[in-house]
């Protein structure tokens, strides 16, 4: 099952090692990135596969949500179709 | 790889908009829980519905943390009991509690549907009936009620109208403020499949259990027109209609995934602009961004017609099904340019209710004077409900006759309720008018058969 995984906040070093690292420990495979920087904000998208992913998604998502106060940026993860709904006809 | 715009779009709408689903709405019949006795029936309509949402409240918070998208409410509607409770309709009170003691047991916000359809006449057992509306009201917490007097086929009933007037009064003085008024609706032209409270039940046209679903986000509209300050309203209407096509895409995936997941048919997605009393969360400073001084001006009922067609056009094409009351919703208390406009003494009754000839639904969450009589609020209903009748549309009355309460007063009613400063109603009698009873005849253009 794919995911979106959303990081914002102030920009600093270590964020998509830490971020990357969180995943990885939770056996989701990244498959594509895309980040950016807005003044000294930091943002970035990732679409990931969950589906080794031993938790179900509400679960992930509130323990990323949880990771991201730890790290000091806001983290999100969803399931890539609430964008696709929105977003594709 | 989805665009990065449509990705941080979506976020913003959620985070910064209020974007929601404002319900996921079981309708359950209850038509199966009719037994011998008040006390049987009743103990039955508790174990279907307890039965029949267990998984409702789990599942809706599943999927909202799942899709990242709060959901709101979650509701049960359910057939209107009055058809329940036929065989000893003074008893009906027994369901009531049943119903608010689901309710409670399931952990949802309302239950809808202790209603009563006497559109073209009021039957003996229904007269029984709505005599137990205010107590009931008072005695729960949950529990919605509503009562149809109208339809465009069958014209209206206007002893039932003139019944209901009194029981908004008798209801306004059992409760704190006229609080359980707040769950009592009058329509003209109910629809079978209403997500929204408090007019919700459950149509006996309905499958035996339906998942509808009602989308909000008046604040994303808003947001989106603040950008094109300079737009004309052809633009402007075209933005509306694509913001309202995204926000319907959500409602439609919420709906199609809980149903699919609870194991029952999706219905319909409920197409409605719902505010809150939030800031950044209101209708009426989407007529405001439109270029309104103030809502409640001339010039509000063409912007409220163009909003609520637009919201529809677009949402008519993100979903496969539509239905319920689909449009802007103008609740006073709801709504906080609404609640502003009302203090400033901006919007009176007469432009409420001319509002009403082009959106959904009609009256709502509106206080009066606790002394206005119920000849007054009756001929207001018979007013609304004409505007349904003759323009074939859905119209309603949910106002609260806040008792001690003066112009000037405000009520506060807490939550999503919201607050409603005390509105002037005309003090010329309707008495004579309302106590003449009949029906109001339907119109000669809904003859189209």
């Amino acid at each position: 099952m794919k995911a979106v995984v959303t990081v914002t906040g102030t920009d600093r070093k270590g964020i998509i090692a830490q971020v990357s690292a969180f995943l990885c420990e939770k056996e989701i495979n990244i498959l594509d990135i895309s980040q950016t920087i807005m003044g000294d904000q930091f943002a970035m998208i990732m679409l990931v596969d969950a589906s080794e992913c031993k938790e179900d998604l509400a679960t992930l998502s509130a323990e990323v949500a949880e990771m991201g106060k730890r790290i000091g940026m806001s983290v999100r993860l969803q399931h890539e179709d609430i964008f696709n709904a929105m977003h594709t006809v | 790889m989805l665009n990065t715009t449509d990705v941080i779009e979506t976020i913003e709408m959620i985070e910064k908009e209020h974007l929601d689903i404002r319900t996921v709405t079981m309708g359950i019949s209850l038509l199966p829980c009719i037994r011998e006795s008040a006390e049987e029936t009743a103990q039955a309509v508790y174990e279907r519905v307890v039965k029949g949402a267990e998984k409702l409240v789990p599942t809706a918070e599943q999927l909202s943390r799942e899709y990242g998208i709060p959901i709101v409410n979650k509701r049960v509607s359910v057939t209107p009991v009055s058809l329940i409770t036929a065989a000893f309709p003074e008893k009906s009170a027994l369901v009531a509690l049943a119903l608010d003691r689901a309710a409670d047991t399931l952990g949802i916000d309302f239950l809808g549907g202790y209603s009563a359809l006497v559109h073209k006449a009021t039957a003996d057992y229904e007269k029984a009936f709505l005599s137990t509306i205010p107590e009931a009201l008072a005695s729960t917490q949950k529990l919605c009620a509503s009562v149809n007097v109208g339809s465009s086929r069958s014209g209206i009933n206007m002893d039932a109208v003139k019944r209901v007037g009194e029981l908004i009064k008798e209801t306004a003085s059992l409760t704190k403020d006229g609080l359980g008024c707040a769950k009592f609706v009058a329509f003209c032209n109910a629809v079978e499949d209403n997500p929204f409270m408090a007019g919700a039940f459950h149509g006996v046209g309905e499958a035996d259990c339906v998942i509808n679903v009602g989308v909000s986000g008046p604040g994303v509209v808003q947001h989106a027109l603040s950008f094109v300050p300079e737009a004309d309203l052809t633009e402007a209407a075209e933005l509306i209609k694509r913001t309202a096509f995204k926000i319907t895409r959500a409602g439609q995936l919420v709906a199609k995934e809980a149903a699919r997941r609870l194991g029952v048919p999706f219905g319909v997605v409920d197409l409605s602009l719902a505010p809150t009393p939030a800031r950044g969360d209101s209708v009426a400073h989407i007529l405001e961004e439109l270029g309104l001084e103030v809502v409640g001006g001339h010039g509000t009922t063409a912007a409220l017609a163009m909003l609520n067609d637009a919201v529809k056009k677009g949402g008519v094409m993100a979903s496969s099904r539509v239905g319920g009351l689909s449009g802007a919703f103008i609740p006073v208390s709801e709504d906080i340019g609404m609640i502003e406009a009302a203090e400033r003494g901006a919007i009176s009754i007469d432009k409420l209710e001319a509002m009403t000839c082009v959106c959904s639904v009609g009256l709502d969450m509106i206080a009066v004077p606790g002394d206005t009589p119920a000849s007054t609020i009756s001929a207001m209903l018979a007013d609304e409900a004409a505007i349904g009748m003759v323009n074939n549309k859905t119209t309603a009355v949910r106002i609260i006759p806040a008792p001690g309460k003066k112009v000037g007063d405000t009520v506060n009613f807490g939550g999503l309720l919201g607050r409603a400063p005390v509105l002037p109603v005309h003090t010329g009698s309707a008495e004579k008018f309302i106590s003449r009873g009949g029906i109001l005849p339907a119109p000669i253009h809904s003859f189209k058969n």
